[in-house]
């Protein structure tokens, strides 16, 4: 599974030195229109970053170099905007940033700061958009970190998808697929690490809210602290928030995480870990 | 001269069958050739599916589905009050056009409950149903036989036949006043025929666009008018040397068929309304429906008051009127609380707007004598107003 997924990344990755000394994180990056299946049967016409929703993850090391080579592959104009510290030209939010289709366009700027972060696309209408599933997540890592090593990392783009376009959502989900984890749950040891960066980026309604059954955990808000603000099990947020949570289970078994906004979770935002000894 | 016989027979034969053949002909290179690219577009699919009744059953919920659209329609998921609930169909997901499906979903509703449920296609179209009031959906058993039944006499039997108790009464009336009588016949008849029409539209929408329910509606109407008209039309010499008293009694008979078929046109509605929730059958309800329906026993009689002494065995015959224009809203009650069908609500009660218009003209043809200013008299003219009036207040006690 470990190597495919390096094979995969190969792809639209790659690491090299500046002169500087500095590390260069290349990403490959093209917009396009494809179909992808949102809960079991349906289909959603969705505009993606190379064929998936949510985008493959941007990450990199405080202090990093970022080079983004976008290309449109699309059939309307879009940008990628990523939640950072950058040069207004790498903004990709204004009119003259869109990238037409068949067009390219590259973004370049320094990882920072620390924290888990998102980019998504800014071009007009934006809810539309965003809703249709323009976004991933942007993870900069801290470059000294204190905090204990996870055991393992996973990134939950909470989103939701509007299949009718009356501007309300039919499906919610964690990474798309609604119910995908309760069919398939997360399997994770007792007593280990885990580490999740989790983004929100519903749209059409005001909150959104996770919440992890049976444990508690550490929140990071933003991740831009290396201190925790909050132990708890139940984070809320808007549009665009993101945390990282550090999480260990202390009893083996199943336990469902969901959105606490009950509507969300009879639509499809509700998964388990399975937490073996 | 045979040869030429035959000649101009192929030649007629052609004639009407040539347009035919090459329509054939152009249709097939239409669709082998043809510029069908032009009407193909990128936008999708039009899917269209039509929730045609929704049963209700121990926690469960059942749910007749019929693809109403030009393309295949897959049903993905199944949202009951915007959440997703685990789903059965028939057979297959997907229902190519006019195909009817059946979808099973377990689901603890509640009494009373407003529910809402949602279909959601493979391409994320959504077709919603809305249930006012959830309750048990009949299912054939004695219990239910009994109430639709019972239903059926409260509501259309009883009441036509306490009407025609006037009789005795009525035959009383002479000269003006008969003529009165006859004319608010005419007042309850019309004013029937613009009820069973207003509720035939009204139940169009209730069903797929496939089933052209305005077509039904016209063949309905039109065929109780031309059916009726040709039938007396045909039989007009033998109706003649019969006398006067006979066509009083072919119209009573008529009058009891119209209202007979709005009547079962009635029942469909109250029995399915019953059945999917949508009323209460409270006693004030069906006091009203009686009260509103004993005006029809009326106008089955009204006819036949000067002509009852030459017909024989006139009682029998009055019974049978009064059932025939009773009965059928037991029919009609029965088979519109177990398996009801929109379909034959229009085209039934189109055909009672047809046939109780039918026989309204044949009245007032009859009192016009060939001379159709002489019925706007004073006194006739009060005494239409006068039938459309008892139907108008006494529809105030039917607030279903």
């Amino acid at each position: 599974m470990a190597s495919t997924h390096q094979e995969e990344r190969k792809k639209l990755y790659k690491e090299s030195r500046l002169p500087d000394g500095k590390t260069l994180r290349e990403y490959w990056i093209f917009a396009e229109d494809k179909e992808i299946e949102i809960a079991p049967g349906v289909f959603f016409p969705a505009w993606t970053y190379n064929g998936q929703v949510p985008a493959p993850t941007i990450r990199a090391t405080e202090g990093d170099r970022i080079r983004i080579h976008f290309t449109n592959k699309g059939t309307k104009p879009h940008t990628m905007h990523f939640h950072g510290i950058h040069n207004a030209s790498m903004d990709g939010a204004m009119t003259e940033d869109f990238v037409y289709p068949g067009k390219s366009f590259t973004y370049e700027f320094e990882a920072e700061p620390f924290g888990v972060h998102l980019f998504h696309c800014h071009s007009v209408p934006i809810k539309q958009h965003i809703s249709k599933g323009l976004y991933g997540a942007y993870i900069v890592d801290p470059k000294n970190d204190t905090r204990i090593k996870p055991d393992r990392e996973l990134v939950m783009v909470m989103n939701a998808f509007d299949t009718n376009f009356d501007e309300e959502n039919e499906v919610y989900a964690v990474n798309s697929k609604a119910f995908y984890y309760a069919l398939n749950p997360i399997k994770v040891k007792k007593d280990e690490l885990i580490r999740i960066y989790l983004i929100n980026i519903v749209e059409f309604d005001p909150i959104n809210s996770f919440h992890l059954h049976a444990t508690f955990f550490d929140e990071y808000r933003t991740g831009t602290r290396l201190e925790p603000n909050a132990y708890t099990d139940i984070v809320s947020m808007v549009q665009g928030e993101r945390s990282i949570i550090d999480v260990r289970f202390k009893y083996s078994g199943m336990y469902m995480f969901h959105a606490h906004v009950s509507e969300f979770t009879e639509l499809g935002w509700m998964g388990f870990f399975e937490v073996v000894e | 001269m045979e040869t030429t016989e035959k000649q101009n027979k192929l030649k007629l034969w052609v004639s009407a069958l040539l347009p035919v053949f090459l329509l054939i002909i152009l249709l097939f290179v239409f669709l082998k050739f043809g510029p069908l690219g032009v009407f193909k577009s990128s936008v999708p699919p039009i899917e269209v599916a039509f929730i045609q009744r929704v049963a209700f059953s121990p926690e469960h919920i059942t749910l007749e589905v019929f693809n109403d659209g030009p393309e295949p329609v897959t049903i993905a998921q199944v949202m009951v009050n915007g959440a997703y609930w685990k789903f059965d169909m028939e057979q297959s997901k997907t229902l190519n056009p006019l195909e009817k499906g059946k979808i099973d979903i377990f689901y603890p509703w509640l009494d009373g409950d407003f529910e809402k449920i949602t279909l959601i296609s493979r391409n994320g179209v959504t077709f919603e149903k809305e249930i006012e009031v959830a309750t048990l959906t009949p299912t054939f058993n004695f219990f239910y036989f009994k109430t639709f039944v019972l239903l059926g006499i409260y509501v259309g039997v009883i009441p036509v036949l306490l009407g025609l108790l006037w009789f005795p009464f009525l035959k009383m009336l002479r000269g003006r006043w008969y003529m009165f009588l006859l004319s608010l016949t005419i007042g309850l008849l019309v004013f029937l025929g613009f009820d069973a029409l207003s509720e035939s539209m009204g139940l169009i929408g209730s069903l797929p666009q496939a089933f052209n329910g305005i077509g039904i509606l016209v063949i309905g109407f039109l065929l109780a008018v031309l059916t009726l008209s040709a039938v007396s039309y045909e039989t007009q010499h033998y109706t003649k040397d019969k006398g006067e008293h006979y066509q009083a009694l072919i119209w009573g008979y008529l009058i009891a068929l119209g209202i007979g078929l709005h009547n079962l046109g009635e029942g469909l509605a109250i029995g399915s309304a019953y059945a999917v929730g949508e009323i209460a059958l409270g006693s004030l309800l069906v006091i009203g429906f009686m009260v509103h329906n004993v005006t029809e026993g009326v106008a089955i009689v009204a006819p036949l008051t000067r002509a009852h002494k030459q017909i024989g065995n006139f009682l029998l015959h009055l019974v049978m009127m009064g059932l025939l224009a009773g009965i059928p809203t037991i029919l009609g009650a029965l088979v519109g609380g177990f398996s009801y069908s929109a379909v034959l609500g229009v085209f039934f009660l189109a055909i009672g707007a047809g046939a109780i218009f039918d026989v309204a003209f044949d009245i007032i043809n009859q009192m016009a004598k060939g001379n159709w200013l002489s019925i706007f008299t004073v006194t006739n003219v009060l005494g239409f107003l006068t039938g459309l009036l008892i139907m108008y207040a006494t529809g105030f006690l039917v607030l279903g």
